[in-house]
């Protein structure tokens, strides 16, 4: 990868802890309703994999979805209007954190039904494989989502049809607040791609660089082959949602995890083996740190929308 | 806006001719449409409505799927959101339970929530009724479920004329839509004209004019209204068949005026009658003619029971001419 691109990578990443950190503190305060849930541990999946798609290939969601918008381009202030409910929201407040989505990147949205968007995510790579597109779509989901029927509904057909699908499973080891031992028979995920003779591998999902490389290699197949499963090995270091109180993990499991930061070790890899300075990466810091102030202020400073507009965008006229 | 009469130079056709004609032409007209669907392609459904679509079209726009509801309703929401027009063959009413996630909590959701930035233009063709004998996990008439929906729009047409006309408008329209057949009418005959026609949506039609009572009916249940209402006029009374043809979005005025014509009505629907569509209905003309009423409005739905399987039980469970009938007389005072 070239040095403007790692170096971009690095911003990425920062720019989702802060933009995190920040919701979090706006949610303490009261200033977010509802659901968040935070994407802080799993960094290095989204971006990895995100930086290795093309501009035509579709990326879609679940409801821990902050991360992934913003590697998709999507700007942190529109992001932020949209978590405080605003106007000028990238769904125009109507969706909130679970629901950000922007078509003109690409990006096709959070989805808050565990597992409904799998289907979804196979109804567009047949879209695109009618169209005569090489595009691919690119589908990421927990654990969680791979105990629920649609999960292997959504596997068997893509695969029956060949669909050009990249199915990423963001391992983070927790559905809610059930381990994925407790919850599913087995916990390697890749395994079950197996049921349905699709290609599969797992990668350390805390470094950027092998996600990087993985999704590449994977998205070729994609495009040749057909679908693949690729299950990254992550960690939350929040709870499932803000509010979660975390009875179901001991403090030392997440310390150890965070010894394994993926900023950390994209920092340390940077600056020991990719002769990046202290000095470019701290001004990178620097900026995120800025861009999220000034978002947050455009955020606050937008109109909520109008009650006049309660009924907008329930039908297509 | 009434069907037109049948016409004597016009050709009839069945229900299930007049729905496999909209989706041909529509495929015809626009390579976005397709149709996905349990044994749709190789076998033409149970009913065998599809016959011949996959010769024309191929198996990419004649896609059969896996038994596998909520998994094809949901690659029928996502090829939708990238602007392909998928029509999803549910074989059975009964099913829309296994297909509801997709539909009530995806496809009528995702515009809204966007913010309008995405669309899903689907429909989901289903169908309902019973006295087929075929147990209550294939007989319900569920139309009440989507119709609860903020963001769907749900049509029931009751004669092949409407069948054809409602179909290629659902098809055009960027909203998810969810049409409902009555099982028991697919080989039912009917006029349709040859020439190109589309019926918009919300907007009620008058199937028999009348001046003493209105039945409201919803799909083959305005046959049941159109023969209590031959029965009726050999007493001497005067009954008005309003169809709604649409439930989302429902012509509302044309309920209401008939009813302050006629002053009485009633209102026949298949569903089961508790909390279901014969209630809303109920309550439009109740609200909208309460001052022009000489009677409480009446409905009539199937039975709250499962439907049972013996032809002896089954048949009493849903609204009949003579039931019907019955009711109309009471409410005009001719008991």
């Amino acid at each position: 990868m070239e040095k403007e691109k790692l170096q971009s990578l690095y911003y990425e990443m920062v720019l989702v802890r802060r933009l995190e950190e920040k919701s979090a503190n706006l949610y303490q305060q009261g200033r977010i309703g509802g659901f968040l849930h935070l994407y802080i541990g799993q960094e290095a999946v989204g971006s990895g994999v995100i930086a290795a798609r093309q501009a035509k290939d579709r990326v879609i969601t679940a409801y821990r979805d902050h991360g992934v918008a913003i590697s998709c381009g999507m700007e942190p202030k529109v992001v932020f209007a949209e978590l405080l409910g605003k106007e000028t929201g990238c769904s125009k407040g109507r969706g909130g954190s679970m629901h950000l989505a922007d078509v003109k990147l690409n990006f096709w949205g959070g989805h808050a039904i565990v597992g409904a968007h799998l289907p979804l995510a196979a109804g567009m790579a047949l879209a695109d494989k009618y169209r005569g597109s090489d595009a691919a779509t690119l589908c990421m989901f927990g654990d969680g989502a791979t105990n629920i029927g649609y999960f292997h509904e959504a596997l068997n057909l893509s695969m029956v049809w060949k669909l050009p699908v990249l199915w990423v499973c963001e391992n983070n080891q927790y559905g809610m607040g059930t381990s994925v031992e407790r919850a599913s028979a087995v916990s390697e995920i890749r395994q079950k791609a197996s049921c349905y003779g699709m290609p599969s591998e797992r990668v350390d999902g805390m470094d950027v660089l092998q996600v990087y490389n993985a999704t590449q290699k994977a998205l070729e197949h994609v495009r040749k082959e057909g679908p693949f499963l690729l299950e990254a090995l992550t960690y939350r270091y929040r709870g499932h949602s803000m509010g979660d109180p975390e009875r179901y993990r001991a403090i030392d499991e997440i310390e150890k995890w965070r010894k394994d930061d993926p900023i950390g070790i994209f920092r340390e890899k940077l600056l020991a083996d990719l002769g990046f300075s202290e000095l470019t990466l701290d001004e990178e810091e620097l900026r995120a740190e800025n861009v999220i102030e000034e978002a947050v202020q455009f955020a606050e400073a937008s109109p909520d929308p109008a009650s006049e507009t309660l009924f907008d965008y329930l039908y297509v006229e | 806006m009434s069907t037109p009469s049948r016409n004597p130079n016009g050709r009839e056709i069945r229900f299930s001719q007049a729905i496999n004609e909209a989706l041909a032409e529509e495929m015809r007209r626009d390579p976005t449409v397709f149709i996905i669907g349990e044994d749709i392609a190789e076998a033409g459904t149970p009913f065998k409505i599809l016959k011949g679509l996959v010769e024309e079209f191929g198996t990419d726009r004649v896609i059969d799927t896996p038994i596998s509801e909520p998994g094809f309703c949901g690659i029928a929401v996502g090829a939708a959101m990238t602007g392909m027009r998928p029509v999803v063959d549910i074989m059975f009413g009964d099913f829309l339970t296994l297909a509801l996630d997709q539909i009530a909590n995806q496809a009528a959701k995702v515009h809204y929530m966007s913010g309008g930035k995405l669309k899903v233009p689907i429909v989901f063709r289903t169908n309902m009724g019973a006295t087929r004998r075929s147990a209550a996990q294939h007989s319900q008439s569920l139309h009440a479920w989507p119709s609860h929906i903020p963001g769907l729009k749900v049509a029931m047409p009751s004669t092949n004329y409407d069948a054809k006309g409602l179909l290629k408008t659902a098809i055009r329209d960027d909203n998810p839509i969810v049409i409902f057949e009555d099982k028991m009418m697919y080989q039912a005959m009917g006029y349709v004209p040859e020439e190109e026609y589309t019926i918009p949506f919300g907007v009620a039609d008058i199937k028999r004019v009348g001046e003493d009572i209105t039945l409201v009916a919803t799909s083959s249940m305005v046959q049941v209204a159109l023969q209590a209402a031959e029965m009726l006029a050999e007493i001497g009374l005067s009954a008005e068949v309003v169809d709604p043809r649409t439930m989302v979005p429902l012509d509302r005025e044309t309920l209401i005026q008939s009813a302050k014509k006629t002053s009485r009505a009633i209102v026949i629907d298949e569903g089961h009658q508790s909390y279901g569509v014969s209630a809303e209905l109920a309550s439009v003309i109740a609200d909208g003619a309460f001052y022009y009423l000489d009677a409480p409005v009446k409905r009539m739905g199937a039975m709250d029971v499962p439907v049972p399987f013996s032809p002896a039980l089954e048949d009493i469970t849903v609204p009949t001419p003579e039931k019907v009938l019955e009711m109309a007389k009471a409410l005009c005072g001719r008991v």
